[in-house]
C-alpha cells in the first residue's frame, strides 16, 4: 500500500483501527496484568534473587554473581535430583505410556463391562497427590498390607524396605506415580483412538493386513498427535514432580529421592537460603523451557502449526 | 504425570507441606493438650498501672498454641491484663505452626514484625536480630529476669561479636531431652534399673534384643530424633565447652565428634532399631513406643503426649512409661547433669510498646505461669521459678528435676544453628545411624556446611 492511497483512506482507517485496538487491549488488559504480576515478574525476581546470598530477611546486599549456580551444579544432592527427574522421564516413556497405550487399545474393543474398567483405571488420577502419598506410606510400612500381600503369595523373599532403601526408593516411587497417572494417559489415548474411523482399519484388514500390521501402520500413525501430547505432558509432569514424593519421603532416605522441585523447596523454605533456592528454581525453569520449546519445535510442530514456534505461519 | 504451571508449584508445595504437617504432631515441642483447664492455685497478683495518664496502646501477639487448654489459658491471661489496663488492647492471632513460620517470614520481609510472637531462639532468632526485627529488652527485663530459670532465659537472647548479651524474648516452656523407656519391657528383659552409663545402656540394648524386644525407636525420615542421641554422645564425651566451641568456630573435625560417631557405630552393630526405621516419621517412632513395640526413645518433654496420641489405643503405655537422663560415657568430659533441651518462648518485635514487655512480666508471674504447668496434661513446663510443684505427672517431674540440676544446657542443635546448618547436621547424622556414613565423614560434612554459611 502506497503512502498516497493510505492518506486518501485516512478518514475510514483512522476511525476503524483505534476502535479495534482499543477493544483488543481492553479485553487483554486484565489477563495481561495478572500474567505480568504473577508470572513474569516473579520469574524475573527469582532470577534477580538467584545472584545474591540471601536468607529472605536481611537486606538484599550480598551479591555473589553466579556462585549459587556453581554450588548447585557442583552439589551431589542436586545432581542426584536432576538424574532422578530424568530417570522418571525415561521410565515413564518406556514403561508407563506403552502400558497405557495397550490398555487403551484393549478398552477400545467392544465388550461387556468396558465402561466399568475405564472408570476403575481412571480412578487413581482423581485422588490428590498428597492423599495418594499418605495412603501408600501406610500401605508400604514394614509388615503392612503390601508386605503381607507378598508373604501370603509366597513371595516373602521379594519384600524390600520399599521407602527406606536408597537403592530401591525411586523404583517404588515410579510404580506409585505410574499407578496414579496411567489412567489419565489411557483416557487421553482412548479419546484419540475413538477419533480414528473404524473403516480405515477395516479396509486394511480386507486388503490382507494382519492385526499387528494394521495397528502398526494404521492406528499408531493416526494416533500420533495424541501420543505426542501424552508424551509431552508426561515429561513436563516428571520435571515438576514434588507433592507425592514430599509427602512420602521428603526426598529421603539420605537424599536418594530428591527431585529438582524438592531441592528447590528445601533450600528456600526449610533452609532459608532464598538466593540459592531461587537459583535452583531458575535451573528448573530453564530445563522445562528448553524441553518444552525443543519438543514443540521438533516434535509437535505438525500438530500445532502456527503456535508458539512458527512465527511465519 | 500431571501438568502444573511452574508458578503454582510453590503454592502446591506449601499446601502439601501443610497437609503433611497436619497429619503429624512432628517437631512441635508443645505437649499435647487435654480438655480440662486447671483451677487457679494462688491468688492473682496486683497489677501495677505503669503511668497515671495512659494513652491507648495496641499489642499484636502471634502465637501457635492452637490446642486447648493452652489457647484458652493464653487468652485468659491477656484478658486479665487488659482488664487491669483499660488503655491496652491485645490483638491475638493464633496460627498453626507452619502457617506461622510462613506468615512471619513474609511479614518481616516487608519490614515489620508483630509486637510479641512465638520463638524458639537459636539460628532463626539470630537471622531476625540481624535483620533488625527484634527489640533489645535486656534492661527492661533486668528487674525480674532472675525469677525465671537462667538457662531458659539465655536461649532467648544472643551474644554479639563484642561479647555482649542481648535479651530478645522470654521463655514460657523449657524442657530437657532424656530417654523415655517402657518399665514392663525392661523387667521382661531382666533389667532391674535404668542404665547410668553408656556401657550399661549398650548391655541393656543387648538384653532387650535377646528377649525379642526392639530396644530403640528412631525416625529416619524426620532425621532429628537420632540427631539428639548423637548430640548427647558428643556432649557427654567432649563436654559443653567443646560443643559450644564447635558451634561457634564451625570446626567439627574434632576427636570428640569422631568419638561420638564411634559410639553410634557400636550401637548400630547391635541392630537396635525398629523395623522400617529408615523411612519412619517421628509419629511412627512415638507409635512404636506407645504401642509397646519398642522399649526406648530419646526424646523431649512432649513424648508422653505424642506417644499417647499416636498409639493405637490413644492412651500409650501409661504407668509403664519411665524417664532417665542420658547415660554418661566412660572417660568423657561432660557431666551427667549436662543437658540438651529447648522449648517455647515469646520474642519482642522491634516496635513493640513498653506495655508489651510489661505484659510479658505479667505473663511470667508465678500466678499465671502456674496455669500452664497445672493443666492436664501440662501445656508447658514453665521455667518460672516456683511453678515446678504444679506439675503433677511423675515423669514430667523427673524432666523438671533434670532441668533444675542442669549444669549446662544446649539448645537442640538443629535450632541453635542456622536452618541450613541444622539440615546439614540432621542429614549427616542420620546417614551414620543408617550405616551409610562414617564418624569422620559426619564431622567433615558438618564442617563443610559451616564453612558455606
Amino acid at each position: 500500500m502506497s503512502a498516497t492511497s493510505a492518506t486518501g483512506a485516512r478518514p475510514r482507517v483512522g476511525f476503524r483501527v483505534p476502535t479495534k485496538w482499543v477493544t483488543i487491549s481492553l479485553f487483554l488488559l486484565p489477563a495481561l496484568a495478572l500474567y505480568l504480576l504473577f508470572v513474569l515478574v516473579p520469574v524475573i525476581q527469582a532470577a534477580h534473587y538467584s545472584l545474591y546470598k540471601w536468607n529472605g530477611l536481611q537486606p538484599l546486599d550480598n551479591f555473589v554473581g553466579l556462585r549459587n549456580y556453581a554450588t548447585a551444579l557442583g552439589s551431589d544432592t542436586f545432581r542426584t535430583a536432576v538424574s532422578n527427574n530424568f530417570l522418571i522421564i525415561v521410565l515413564s516413556l518406556t514403561l508407563q505410556i506403552p502400558f497405557s497405550l495397550s490398555l487403551a487399545v484393549l478398552l477400545n474393543r467392544r465388550f461387556r463391562g468396558r465402561t466399568v474398567f475405564r472408570v476403575i483405571f481412571f480412578l487413581p488420577y482423581v485422588l490428590s497427590e498428597a492423599i495418594t502419598g499418605v495412603v501408600f506410606s501406610l500401605l508400604l510400612r514394614p509388615g503392612a498390607l503390601i508386605d503381607s500381600g507378598f508373604s501370603s503369595l509366597g513371595l516373602g523373599g521379594l519384600i524390600q524396605d520399599w521407602l527406606g532403601d536408597p537403592g530401591f526408593v525411586m523404583i517404588t516411587l515410579f510404580v506409585i506415580i505410574s499407578w496414579k497417572y496411567f489412567g489419565f494417559h489411557m483416557i487421553l489415548l482412548l479419546a484419540g483412538l475413538q477419533g480414528i474411523p473404524r473403516e480405515i482399519e477395516e479396509a486394511a484388514l480386507i486388503d490382507g493386513a494382519g492385526r499387528w500390521q494394521a495397528f502398526r501402520h494404521i492406528t499408531l500413525p493416526l494416533l500420533g498427535p495424541t501420543l505426542r501430547v501424552s508424551v509431552f505432558l508426561s515429561m513436563i509432569g516428571a520435571l515438576q514432580l514434588f507433592d507425592m514424593i514430599w509427602v512420602m519421603t521428603k526426598g529421603g532416605p539420605l537424599g536418594a529421592s530428591n527431585t529438582m522441585a524438592i531441592a528447590m523447596f528445601k533450600a528456600g523454605f526449610t533452609n532459608q537460603q532464598m538466593g540459592y533456592g531461587s537459583a535452583l528454581a531458575v535451573i528448573l525453569f530453564l530445563f522445562a523451557l528448553v524441553l518444552a520449546l525443543a519438543y514443540q519445535r521438533f516434535v509437535l510442530q505438525r500438530d500445532v502449526e502456527g503456535a508458539v514456534t512458527a512465527f511465519n505461519g | 504425570m500431571k501438568l502444573i504451571p511452574t508458578r503454582f508449584l510453590a503454592g502446591a508445595a506449601i499446601l502439601a507441606l501443610v497437609a503433611s504437617a497436619c497429619s503429624s504432631t512432628a517437631a512441635s515441642p508443645t505437649p499435647a493438650p487435654a480438655a480440662t483447664p486447671a483451677p487457679a492455685v494462688t491468688p492473682a497478683p496486683a497489677v501495677a498501672t505503669p503511668t497515671p495518664t495512659p494513652k491507648a496502646v495496641t499489642i499484636e501477639w502471634w502465637h501457635i498454641t492452637t490446642g486447648e487448654p493452652g489457647k484458652s489459658i493464653f487468652q485468659g491471661i491477656a484478658d486479665a491484663y487488659v482488664a487491669a489496663h483499660p488503655n491496652v488492647k491485645i490483638n491475638i492471632t493464633v496460627l498453626e505452626n507452619e502457617a506461622f513460620k510462613t506468615k512471619l517470614a513474609t511479614t518481616m520481609q516487608s519490614g515489620t514484625s508483630p509486637d510479641l510472637f512465638q520463638s524458639w531462639g537459636g539460628g532463626i532468632m539470630q537471622a531476625q536480630a540481624d535483620a533488625g526485627m527484634l527489640q533489645d529488652i535486656t534492661a527492661a527485663v533486668a528487674p525480674w529476669a532472675d525469677t525465671v530459670n537462667k538457662g531458659a532465659m539465655s536461649i532467648y537472647g544472643l551474644t554479639d561479636k563484642s561479647g555482649v548479651f542481648h535479651q530478645y524474648g522470654v521463655p514460657w516452656d523449657m524442657g530437657m531431652i532424656g530417654v523415655w523407656y517402657n518399665k514392663a519391657l525392661f523387667t521382661k528383659a531382666g533389667i532391674s534399673a535404668p542404665p547410668a552409663t553408656w556401657d550399661d545402656f549398650l548391655a541393656d540394648v543387648s538384653k532387650l534384643k535377646a528377649a525379642g524386644i526392639v530396644p530403640l525407636a528412631i525416625a529416619g525420615k524426620d532425621m532429628w530424633p537420632s540427631m539428639h542421641l548423637w548430640t548427647y554422645l558428643l556432649l557427654r564425651i567432649g563436654g559443653g565447652d567443646a560443643l559450644r566451641t564447635m558451634i561457634s568456630s564451625g570446626n567439627w573435625n574434632t576427636d570428640a565428634c569422631t568419638a561420638a560417631g564411634d559410639q553410634v557405630v557400636k550401637l548400630n552393630a547391635l541392630n537396635p532399631y525398629q523395623p522400617g526405621y529408615k523411612s519412619a516419621t517421628y509419629d511412627n517412632e512415638a507409635a512404636a513406643v506407645g504401642n509397646a513395640q519398642a522399649a526406648m526413645e530419646v526424646m523431649g518433654q512432649w513424648a508422653p503426649g505424642t506417644e499417647a496420641n499416636d498409639a493405637t489405643n490413644k492412651k500409650g503405655i501409661g504407668a509403664d512409661l519411665g524417664w532417665f537422663p542420658f547415660p554418661t560415657v566412660a572417660g568423657g568430659k561432660g557431666a551427667a547433669t549436662d543437658g540438651v533441651g529447648g522449648g517455647n518462648g515469646i520474642a519482642v518485635g522491634k516496635n513493640a510498646p513498653p506495655e508489651a514487655i510489661d505484659f510479658l512480666k505479667f505473663f511470667s508471674s508465678v500466678y499465671n505461669a502456674t496455669k500452664l504447668n497445672a493443666s492436664s496434661p501440662a501445656t508447658a513446663l514453665s521455667p518460672v521459678i516456683g511453678t515446678e510443684s504444679a506439675v503433677t505427672d511423675a515423669n514430667l517431674q523427673l524432666v523438671l528435676a533434670g532441668r533444675g540440676k542442669a549444669t549446662f544446657m544446649q539448645l537442640y542443635l538443629d535450632q541453635a544453628t542456622s536452618p541450613a546448618m541444622g539440615t546439614a547436621i540432621n542429614e549427616a547424622t542420620v546417614a551414620l545411624f543408617e550405616g551409610a556414613s562414617t564418624p569422620a565423614k559426619v564431622c567433615a560434612a558438618i564442617t563443610t556446611a559451616a564453612a558455606a554459611q
